[in-house]
């Protein structure tokens, strides 16, 4: 026990929670804390250009590690503007510690200056959340917060601290044990209902595993490969959970969903047995719910026993921790095999593998732009086989990154997936390069995108973090204006960005940044590879063909197996 | 759709009952009465909970429930297994030469006169819900003023034997 501020408190319990790197920007009700950074922490902070930014930040690294991220931000505003990325956190279960200011316990309550009730404004969004007011309650919370984020179904909380309770003196002991009746995780797994998964899957004609984000979650990427290949079980894999089973194994038939591959969403949706594992039936995987997979009976393994018949009614629920329920499935369906009884899934493997090749991904050569599949493609020849960490954000240039794109290795592709938050690319490559300084780190955005958060250059740019940012400028709120074209009669409202401003490559260099413009394929790959080998933070600005759709395509609303494909002549559009 | 009634056992923390009452917003599930009070286990409160739902949204309810950190348990009351009561206060409009007559409506329902004014008194009504909504629409004819209903609140029977866990709890423990 020894005497110190709570505002020391915050940063031994910090560094008693593991925690290397921290995001934040600093501000009035949290003065202090940062005072006691000033005064020494083994804890690195990253200072963002803006809170979104931190937080983004902070589920990049969180993501890419495998750590709980930790954001910090001051009261009022800085506690708003991390709202995004605890909603962002709270979608794709993102292990997430903020920590914000609060205006002193007397001012609670009054309107005070840059007051707002962030524990409330937060409330749908995260898993728990907490207003330290007493002193002597702060080790407690912070250990508590730390637990509740990476236990059980990761995702973020909040605490917010008021400024007197960072400024007061106390007796600091850090607690060895949380004190949380109410919470308790599922830790042990169903014996006879895994029994009843193996038996199941060993039946089986058309099987396949449905793999979710809640496998990277739970480490559990030996376990999901010993499993698949233990019955050659053809699998496919959401956006979630991209890299948790290597793109490349013959076996992993890729996305399904909205701009899934053909084949994927019918391997799909002509099973008639759906192992889903930690996923959650979203609607850009089932399109109609109704129409979804009508021949299959689902089992449905997840640690959130509130996912599990959710969406689509479970026949074999298993609610318990992936990594374990998987080894024992393996295990069971071994005994299985042993006992003459394995699934017979050579046809189906056969019509996977026909669908594959009968429906390939593929896009037009007209017109004299770039085609922003080709960028993609080059970006993964360039790459292949390097230890890349990728990140994304929402739109055309996130989906063509999905298709595109090899990740062999899990938390290699960070996305955010559930909330759809455009600007998550930069700010989470940031977090993704502080936790893996080692690893590649390429962040590939849209131009609409990249404007919500470009600030972050300065963070990287001074943090020297060499990432690479490549634009796929189309010079539009791309997905937006392809449902246009599809969906309202090509009217074109309020989607174009123009190619030209801003110039990216000069907003770089305003930076401190290195700045590329490409505007042709020959110049594309000297591009890239100069920017992947400048050692700076980079930004390349690809000026794209700005009609390119995204294909294949589900529309929203339509049964999964209706995927419409690229029309076969795409007239070229200037 | 069916009514159900669920008692949640919760941390009294700050913040908690609105958790509950934002969780069945955020979903869209309609509350038709809560009640909220201490327990015989200090800093531990119970809510009763009656909801209107069907039977797949309230395995939904409770298991979202479950996630919530302050909340330790919930159970469904099932009636026959359960014991159900409501307070309600209610003031009638009613001439000084009327009082006698409802005075003993009152007292068919077990209603105790707890105030008379000039033109007007107050019932007392304490009883299973339904014998509420009995005894104010006898009344209504007679022009109720204000009413106050403390929402129900209930216990598993003793004679029943110890509660237990909804069904999806134990998938959850």
């Amino acid at each position: 026990m020894s005497r110190m501020l709570g505002s020391d408190a915050i940063l031994r319990a910090l560094e008693l929670e593991g925690v290397r790197v921290a995001f934040g920007i600093p501000g009035g009700a949290i003065l202090p804390t940062y005072d006691a950074m000033a005064r020494g922490t083994v804890v690195r902070h990253v200072l963002a250009r803006h809170e979104q930014g931190a937080g983004h930040m902070a589920q990049g690294y969180a993501r890419a590690s495998g750590e709980v991220g930790v954001a910090i931000a001051t009261s009022g505003p800085g506690a708003t503007n991390l709202v995004t990325p605890i909603a962002d956190a709270w979608m794709d279960s993102t292990p997430l510690v903020c920590i914000t200011g609060q205006v002193r316990s007397n001012l609670i309550g009054t309107d005070a200056f840059q007051e707002i009730d962030a524990t409330g404004i937060t409330l749908p969004i995260v898993k728990h959340s907490w207003l330290v007011q007493d002193v002597r309650e702060l080790p407690a919370t912070l250990k508590a917060a730390f637990h509740v984020a990476r236990t059980g179904r990761p995702g973020p909380v909040l605490v917010d601290v008021a400024k007197d309770v960072q400024e007061a003196e106390f007796d600091f002991a850090y607690p060895d044990e949380v004190d949380l009746p109410g919470w308790k995780p599922p830790a042990k797994v169903h014996a006879r209902q895994v029994a009843a998964a193996a038996q199941a899957i060993a039946e089986a004609q058309k099987p396949i595993v449905y793999i979710g984000g809640g496998v990277v979650n739970a480490e559990a990427g030996a376990e999901l490969l010993a499993f698949v290949q233990s019955a050659e079980l053809p699998a496919v894999t959401t956006l979630m959970a991209k890299g948790v089973l290597p793109d490349s194994h013959p076996l992993n038939y890729g996305p399904p969903g909205m701009h899934g591959s053909k084949w994927a969403n019918w391997a799909l949706n002509k099973a008639d047995l759906i192992i889903a594992v930690g996923t959650r039936f979203d609607d850009r995987v089932t399109g109609k719910v109704s129409a979804f997979a009508p021949g299959a009976r689902v089992i449905h393994f997840d640690i959130d026993a509130a996912e599990v018949g959710k969406i689509r009614r479970a026949d074999i629920p298993v609610v318990g921790p992936l990594k374990q329920i998987l080894a024992d499935l393996t295990t069971e369906l071994r005994s299985l095999e042993a006992d003459g009884t394995s699934p017979q899934t050579e046809p189906w493997l056969r019509q996977l593998a026909d669908w594959r090749e009968e429906f390939p991904l593929r896009y037009g050569s007209n017109g004299d732009m770039l085609k922003p599949q080709l960028v993609l493609e080059t970006l993964q020849s360039l790459t292949a086989g390097n230890d890349v960490v990728w990140t994304t954000g929402v739109g055309q240039h996130q989906m063509w990154a999905m298709q595109y794109l090899v990740c062999d290795r899990p938390r290699s592709f960070i996305t955010s997936g559930g909330l759809g938050t455009m600007g998550y690319g930069l700010p989470a490559a940031i977090g993704a390069k502080a936790a893996r300084p080692d690893a590649t780190v390429v962040c590939v955005d849209g131009d609409g995108c990249f404007q919500m958060t470009c600030q972050e250059l300065a963070t990287a740019a001074l943090e020297r973090l060499p990432i690479v940012t490549v634009i796929v400028n189309n010079g539009w709120l791309g997905m937006v204006r392809q449902w246009q074209e599809l969906f309202y009669g090509e009217r074109y409202s309020q989607t174009h960005l123009t190619h030209q401003v801003p110039d990216y490559a000069q907003l770089a260099e305003a930076y401190g940044c290195a700045g590329f413009t490409v505007e042709s394929e020959d110049d594309l790959e000297s591009a890239l590879v100069d920017a992947m080998d400048c050692g700076r933070t980079a930004v390349i600005d690809a000026r794209c063909a700005a009609e390119e759709n995204c294909y294949p395509m589900v529309p929203a609303g339509a049964a999964a197996v209706d995927v419409i494909e690229m029309p076969d002549e795409e007239p070229a559009r200037a | 759709m069916s009514l159900h009634t669920v008692s949640v056992q919760l941390e009294n923390k700050p913040g908690a009952l609105a958790r509950i009452s934002q969780l069945f917003a955020r979903r869209g599930y309609n509350i038709q009465s809560l009640a909220v009070g201490p327990t015989e286990r200090e800093g531990i409160s119970r809510l009763t909970l009656r909801v209107d739902c069907e039977e797949g949204s309230l395995e939904q309810i409770e298991k979202q429930m479950h996630k919530l950190v302050n909340v330790l348990r919930v159970t469904e009351l099932v009636p026959g297994e359960t014991l159900e009561r409501e307070l309600a206060l209610i003031t009638v409009s009613v001439a000084p030469d009327k009082r006698a007559e409802l005075i003993a409506l009152g007292q068919v329902f077990g209603a105790t006169v707890a105030d008379i004014g000039r033109d007007s008194m107050m019932f007392e009504i304490v009883g299973v819900p339904e014998e509420l909504d009995a005894f104010e629409e006898v009344l209504r004819p007679h022009g109720v003023r204000e009413l106050v209903r403390t929402g129900r609140i209930g216990l598993r029977r003793p004679r029943t034997g110890s509660t237990r866990r909804m069904r999806s709890a134990a998938v959850v423990s």
